[in-house]
């Protein structure tokens, strides 16, 4: 039977879906958008509407309080959500791996569950938990109030978490640590499982105590992953979106305190019909992400070679 | 080999003649889309050799959806549902039939339609891109019960903004209540009454911010800013999970909105609050309206003309509009069908309130209101300043010229 297709270009044929999709998904909006950044331009008026205005877009954005806003917001939520996600996750990860036995597939599963559960439901369930008048956490800590030991610590009125641009990012912060923990343990009990485990017997016949087991032979050996985690927690962090864009009924909250870039360049476009200054905004936080990519991947390095 | 090329011949006969029957796309949102929908039983028995697609989507995603056929010009549907939020940037898109021109018969119609909501759809530049279907007059829901226990009466809601606001002080001290969901929705309604014609609720005719400058702004500011100090408002925002639990529980007393808020008060809102609410007129009877939906043909649509009779049958026909209006609670934009015994009836809802009649007044006396492309990003400027006001105590001369640089600045784009 002669083959329907010539073995020469089989290859491409077989590998054809995925590069048609990756540049009809891919690449071209990447490209389209970088052009975009130079016009200005109201898709309801199609194609033809679309305006060359050089760098009127970029000036605009480096000019517009909101962007600055909404940069401080995402780096403050990516530092106050990323850092405690790593300095809980090793150790954590060490006990799981080390003392739990039996139980640690159960465990790791249960972290785990928020990482694979979809946004939506874990922030509506969220923004119930922390709902002002009707929310568990304001009856929870309206009833500690009621006893004496914490009378003079908690407040006795509703607390409006969602409401109040102080609380908003913290909330934010939260939600997200509790929603990425699981997958860095993940990461960290794996790469710990990778350690030989001659290396602790060794060190064990020398006198060393479980910390010293876990600072001198575990962390030395996590550095590759903790590399890959720590900047899979940048970008992660500095694109943050879906979390805060409900927990603030997609408008940024109070003060635009909960607005991070990505929301503001998704309202930008989609709310405010700005799909130039929308790019423009784009390209600023993807310079922002790869800078702060090259950085961490200096800040490794540089200790290795010390190392 | 044979077989495969019969088979082929095959499926392009079924094709051909599939194609030949004619498919009129309609694009829609809830519960527009569930109109439609009831409406083409009729509508098909005119025309039999018609297939229809509805396609519904949700409120957002239909008008991105919309935006996005525009751009491309790709997947336009023949008739286009468009909310009033979003007339104003699809209306000067240039990319919408002139319904005046003819084959469309909009200028003959026009007399039958309420004059506002018609206003609303025409522009300068294009005509009239779309004709009204539904409208939403302006009212108020009360708690009855709530305002009996307090001793306020109809008369003290509604005839002065001060006596609104001292009714509330009543209402809070007898039940504690709050008197509104959010301070912002006063201020919603003063800077929509009043509105000069010609002007639109943000900028004036040549696209000017007026939001530093009109007395609409500054009573509105100042009047949330009362309320707010008096602690008459729950601080939730509308369609919240928080606003439908505070409804249902009668934790807030008055709610203004369009009248089409009945109907979600009984259906889902609150259904457990039967007979406890009533409707009248906004403080001042201030006539403004809430939303409204619409319908335009695209200009690169396939089916005009169908897409024209479909949509002449949707707004002009008394017994439709009627329908949509006791099924679905769209109020009728077409005059003729604001009257039938469905009127007079009484809304066993708001506690055998004769209210539709009411509603009706209102939507008479509503003023046009022109629309604007940046009207979307002004009102969420001023609603951030506003909210500097009633939490950190900005003065409001500062708040409201801060608000008129920043709407002038995007406007300039």
């Amino acid at each position: 039977m002669k083959p329907i297709i010539k073995p020469s270009i089989a290859p491409y044929v077989l590998i054809s879906p995925f590069i048609i999709l990756f540049l009809a998904f891919g690449l071209f909006p990447i490209l389209f958008s970088f052009v975009l950044m130079f016009h200005t331009w109201d898709p309801v008026q199609g194609l033809a509407s679309m305006q060359f205005v050089g760098l009127e877009n970029l000036a605009f954005a480096i000019d517009d309080p909101l962007v600055w806003t909404s940069l401080g917001n995402t780096l403050w939520l990516a530092v106050a959500s990323g850092l405690p996600q790593h300095l809980i996750a090793i150790p954590l990860a060490y006990l799981i791996n080390e003392k739990l036995g039996r139980w640690r597939n159960a465990v790791m599963g249960a972290y785990f569950l928020p990482y694979i559960t979809s946004t939506v439901p874990i922030a509506m369930m969220f923004s119930t938990l922390f709902s002002t008048d009707y929310g568990m956490v304001n009856a929870m800590l309206l009833k500690l109030a009621q006893t004496p030991l914490f009378q003079h610590v908690l407040p006795n009125t509703n607390v409006d978490w969602l409401g109040d641009p102080k609380t908003i990012k913290p909330i934010v912060a939260f939600v997200v640590f509790w929603r990425y923990l699981g997958f860095n343990i993940i990461l960290y009990v794996a790469a710990m499982q990778a350690i030989p485990r001659d290396q602790y017997e060794a060190a064990r016949m020398d006198g060393a105590k479980s910390f010293q087991q876990f600072w001198y032979i575990t962390l030395p050996q996590l550095k590759p992953i903790m590399f890959f985690g720590v900047t899979l927690t940048i970008i992660g962090g500095l694109q943050l979106f879906e979390e805060p864009f409900i927990l603030t009924g997609g408008k940024g909250g109070m003060e635009y305190a909960g607005m991070t870039t990505a929301m503001y360049m998704y309202r930008t476009a989609f709310d405010y019909n700005d799909y130039g200054l929308a790019s423009a905004i784009s390209w600023m936080l993807f310079i922002i992400i790869l800078a702060m990519t090259i950085l961490t991947n200096k800040a490794f390095k540089g200790k290795e070679v010390q190392a | 080999m044979k077989k495969l090329l019969t088979s082929i011949v095959a499926l392009l006969l079924i094709f051909n003649a599939y194609a030949e029957q004619k498919t009129l796309t309609v694009a829609a949102y809830p519960s527009v889309d569930e109109i439609i929908k009831t409406a083409l039983i009729e509508w098909k028995k005119k025309h039999p050799d018609v297939d229809i697609k509805v396609v519904g989507r949700e409120y957002a995603d239909h008008h991105t959806a919309m935006t996005t056929a525009l751009a491309t010009a790709t997947s336009l549907p023949d008739v286009m549902t468009i909310e009033y939020g979003y007339l104003g940037r699809f209306a000067q898109s240039g990319a919408l039939e002139d319904l005046s021109q003819p084959p469309y018969r909009a200028n003959d119609v026009a007399k039958k339609i309420v004059p506002f909501a018609m206003a609303q759809a025409r522009t300068q530049a294009h005509g009239q891109i779309a004709i009204p279907t539904d409208i939403g007059p302006g009212a108020m829901f009360y708690r009855n019960d709530l305002a009996q226990k307090a001793k306020v009466k109809d008369a003290e809601l509604t005839e002065s903004w001060d006596s609104f606001i001292e009714s509330g002080k009543k209402i809070k001290s007898a039940t504690g209540a709050y008197l509104v969901a959010h301070a912002r929705d006063v201020k919603d309604i003063v800077i929509r009454t009043g509105i000069p014609a010609d002007e639109g609720v943000y900028f004036d005719s040549r696209g000017q911010s007026v939001v530093g400058t009109s007395p609409r702004f500054q009573k509105g500011f100042e009047l949330a800013k009362k309320i707010r100090t008096e602690g008459l408002d729950a601080k939730v925002n509308a369609w919240s999970g928080e606003w439908g639990e505070s409804l249902k529980r009668g934790n807030v007393s008055v709610q203004m909105m369009g009248a089409w808020l009945g109907g979600h008060l009984a259906n889902w809102l609150a259904p457990n609050t039967a007979g406890l609410w009533r409707s009248t007129a906004l403080p001042e009877r201030a006539a403004t309206s809430w939303g409204g939906t619409f319908y335009a043909i695209p200009k690169k649509a396939q089916n005009k003309e169908l897409a024209w009779d479909l949509i002449s049958y949707l707004t002009l026909n008394r017994q439709q509009q009627q329908l949509a209006f006791e099924k679905f609670n769209a109020f009728p934009a077409l005059l003729d069908a604001q009257s039938g015994p469905f009127f007079e009836q009484p809304v066993q809802f708001l506690g055998g309130q004769k209210a539709r009649i009411e509603w009706k007044n209102t939507a008479s006396q509503i003023e046009p209101t022109r629309v604007f492309k940046h009207d979307t990003i002004a009102e969420e400027i001023v609603n951030a300043e506003l909210d500097l006001v009633l939490l950190k105590g900005k003065p409001i001369d500062q708040a409201l010229k801060d608000a008129n640089s920043q709407i002038q600045r995007r406007a300039r784009r």
